[in-house]
C-alpha cells in the first residue's frame, strides 16, 4: 500500500494522546489508593490531559487531509453497525470530550470525593471521568487497529497482532512522553513512569517483532491464476490497460526498492524501541528532562517510520492486476 | 431476487477497448458529472475509468496465448466494499443487486477501495469521491430508449459480443445459461465475495476424426463388391493433375 502521511500522522499522534492520557490517569489511580503521592491537579493532571488533548486534536487535523470531502465527514458516524472506520469516527470525539472534561475538572478543582473507604482510598469524580476516558481510549485503539485488521485481503494486517500493536505502540509513546512530562512537573513520578515505559516498550517490541516474523512467512491466498482465472504456471501481464498510471498504481504501491524497505524496518526497530530505552535510562539516571524529552522525540520519529513500513509492507491483491505498463 | 451482472467471454474478446471508450463516454456525460481525465493527449494520460481491458500472456514462447481481460466492478453478491463504508455512501441495491456509490454522501476516504480485492474502485481525483461501474444504471431502465438499447454501454459497444448482460439469478436468462453451459467462473473465489460477473474461459474447438470415419464403412459399393480398385491412400486423379 502507499503510505499516506495523513494517516501516518493521524495514527501516531492519536496514539501518543491516548497513551499520555492513560499514563496520567494511571498516576492518579495509584495515588487514589495511596500507592503514589498525589500530584498537583493543575500542573500535572490538568496540564497533562490538555497535552494529550492537543495530540488528539493534531491527529484529527491530520486525518482531514486524508479525506476527499472533509466537509461531509459528519456522515461518517452513521455506519457504526458495520464499519470500524465509522466506529473510530465516533470513538475519537468521545475520547476528546472525556479528556477535555478530565482536564477541566482538574484545572478548576471540581473534584468532589464521592466516598472514602475505611482504608483511606478516595473515589473522586475525576477518577470516574478518567475511567470512562480509559475505556474510550481502549475502544479507540480497538477501532483503529480493526480498521486495518478487518480487511481480510490485506493479509499482513489481518491479524490480532495489528490491534495489539496499535495498543502497545500508542501506549508506549504516551508513557515515554509522560515520563518526560513528569520530570518537569512531578519529579517523584519519573521512576514510576520510567519503569512502566520500559515494560510497555519491551512488550511492544515483542509483539511488533512477532508481526514482522508472521508477515515474513505469509502465504498469499490470491495469485495471478486466481485473479484472472486461468490455470497455467506461466502467466505474464503485458498491459494493464493504460500507460499514465491510475489510482490503482498510485494508492496501492509504495514505489520504493526492497532495500529502502529493509532500511526503514531497521530504522524503526532502532528508533522506536532501542534508542528511546537507552535515552530513557540515561535520562532517569541523570534526572535530565531534556534527555527524556529526546527519548520521546526519537521514539515518535521511530513510530512514524514504523507506520510508514506498516503501510508499505501490506500487499493488496489488486496489485496482481497492475504488474506492468 | 434479481442480480444483474455481466458475463465476459474471454474466448471472444479481442482486446479492442471499445467497451472502455464507450463506458467512459457514457459515464462522463451523465448527470453525476464528468469522470476525470488528465493529459488525455499528453505524456502521462490518467483518469477515472470504470472498465479497463488488460492483456496477459499465458505460457512460454513459442507456446503462448494472448488473453485480453476486461475488468470492472463485479457487483459481488457479498460485497466486502459495502459494510466498511463509514457513511453509507456505498450500498448494494435490493432491487437488482447493483453495487453503487452515492456521490453526494461519499467523503472520499478510500476505505472501500482497500476492501475490494479486485481494484475496480477508482477515486475521482477531481471530484474527490469514489467511483465505479454502475452497470449503466442510468440507461438500463430508461424507457425513452428502445428496449434493445437498455443495456450497459460496454455491452452495446462490443464488436464481438464478448459481453453479455442479464439476471444471473434467473436460471433461464442468457447469462445464466452461458455460465452453466460454457464453464463460467468467478474471479478470486478464495475471498468469498461471490462476484456476480462471470468470465467464460478460453475454449478450443477440436475435431476428433477416427480412422474408421475416413472410410465409409457402410459404403453400398462395398456391399455390392464393386469396390474402388485403388487403395485409399493412392494418388487420385486430382493429385495427378495438380502435380
Ligand atoms: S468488485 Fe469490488 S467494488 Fe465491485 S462489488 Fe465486488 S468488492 Fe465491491
Ligand atoms: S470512499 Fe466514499 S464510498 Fe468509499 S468507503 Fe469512503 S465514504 Fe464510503
Amino acid at each position: 500500500m502507499h503510505p499516506a502521511f495523513s494517516v501516518i500522522f493521524l495514527t501516531t499522534l492519536i496514539g501518543v494522546g491516548q497513551g499520555l492520557f492513560l499514563a496520567i490517569f494511571t498516576g492518579q489511580s495509584y495515588s487514589a489508593v495511596e500507592l503514589l503521592p498525589s500530584e498537583d491537579s493543575v500542573a500535572f493532571y490538568g496540564t497533562g490531559a490538555m497535552i494529550a488533548l492537543g495530540f488528539l486534536v493534531a491527529g484529527l487535523i491530520a486525518s482531514v487531509f486524508h479525506l476527499g470531502r472533509p466537509e461531509r465527514a459528519w456522515r461518517a458516524a452513521s455506519q457504526w453497525r458495520t464499519s470500524w472506520l465509522s466506529r473510530e469516527v465516533i470513538a475519537l470525539p468521545v475520547l476528546m470530550f472525556l479528556v477535555f472534561l478530565y482536564g477541566v475538572m482538574h484545572f478548576f478543582g471540581w473534584d468532589t470525593v464521592l466516598f472514602t473507604s475505611p482504608t483511606g482510598a478516595r473515589l473522586q469524580v475525576t477518577l470516574v471521568v478518567g475511567t470512562l476516558g480509559a475505556i474510550a481510549t481502549f475502544a479507540l485503539f480497538l477501532c483503529t487497529g480493526m480498521i486495518y485488521a478487518a480487511v481480510k485481503f490485506l493479509q499482513e494486517w489481518a491479524s490480532p497482532l495489528t490491534v495489539i500493536n496499535y495498543l502497545l505502540l500508542g501506549t508506549m509513546s504516551g508513557f515515554t512522553l509522560a515520563t518526560a512530562f513528569a520530570s518537569l512537573t512531578a519529579p517523584d513520578l519519573v521512576h514510576f513512569f520510567g519503569v512502566w515505559t520500559t515494560l510497555i516498550t519491551l512488550a511492544a517490541f515483542v509483539t511488533r517483532f512477532a508481526s514482522l516474523v508472521r508477515n515474513a512467512r505469509i502465504k498469499y491466498k490470491s495469485s495471478i491464476q486466481t485473479a484472472i482465472g486461468i490455470r497455467h504456471s506461466q502467466i505474464q501481464q503485458k498491459s494493464m490497460g493504460f500507460m499514465g498510471g491510475s489510482v490503482n498504481t498510485r494508492d496501492f504501491f509504495h514505489h520504493k526498492s526492497p532495500q529502502f524497505l529493509r532500511t526503514v524496518k531497521l530504522l524503526f526497530l532502532l528508533l522506536a524501541f532501542f534508542a528511546p530505552l537507552i535515552l530513557l535510562w540515561v535520562g532517569m539516571e541523570q534526572n535530565h528532562s531534556g534527555i527524556l524529552l529526546a527519548a520521546f522525540v526519537v521514539q515518535y520519529l521511530g513510530l512514524v517510520a514504523e507506520r510508514w513500513f506498516f503501510f508499505a509492507q501490506a500487499n493488496h491483491p489488486q496489485n496482481l492486476y497492475y504488474q506492468t505498463v | 431476487m434479481t442480480q444483474l451482472a455481466l458475463v465476459i467471454d474471454l474466448n471472444v474478446c479481442v482486446g479492442c477497448h471499445a467497451c472502455v471508450t464507450s463506458c467512459k463516454e457514457w459515464n462522463t456525460s451523465g448527470s453525476a458529472g464528468p469522470l476525470c481525465d488528465d493529459n488525455p493527449y499528453g505524456a502521462g494520460p490518467t483518469g477515472t475509468f470504470f472498465n479497463r481491458v488488460q492483456t496477459y500472456e499465458v505460457g512460454e514462447f513459442p507456446n503462448t496465448e494472448t488473453v485480453h481481460f476486461p475488468k470492472s466492478c463485479l457487483h459481488c453478491e457479498d460485497p466486502p466494499c459495502v459494510p466498511v463504508c463509514p457513511t453509507g455512501a456505498s450500498y448494494k441495491r435490493d432491487k437488482d443487486g447493483i453495487v453503487l456509490v452515492d456521490y453526494d454522501k461519499c467523503i472520499g476516504c478510500r476505505y472501500c477501495s482497500w476492501a475490494c480485492p479486485y481494484g475496480v474502485r477508482e477515486i475521482d481525483e477531481h471530484q474527490k469521491v469514489m467511483k465505479k461501474c454502475t452497470l449503466c444504471v442510468d440507461r438500463i431502465y430508461d424507457e425513452s430508449l428502445p428496449e434493445s438499447e437498455r443495456k450497459p454501454a460496454c455491452v452495446l459497444a462490443c464488436p464481438t459480443s464478448a459481453r453479455l448482460f442479464g439476471d444471473v439469478h434467473d436460471p433461464q436468462s442468457e447469462v445464466s445459461i452461458a455460465i452453466r453451459e460454457e464453464g463460467g467462473y468467478a474471479l478470486m473465489p478464495e475471498w468469498g465475495t461471490k462476484p456476480s460477473n462471470h468470465y467464460l474461459p478460453r475454449r478450443k474447438t477440436r475435431l476428433h476424426i477416427h480412422e474408421d470415419e475416413l472410410v465409409r464403412a457402410d459404403n453400398p459399393l462395398k456391399k455390392e463388391q464393386r469396390e474402388h480398385a485403388a487403395p485409399v491412400d493412392a494418388p487420385t486423379l486430382d493429385d495427378s493433375t495438380s502435380w
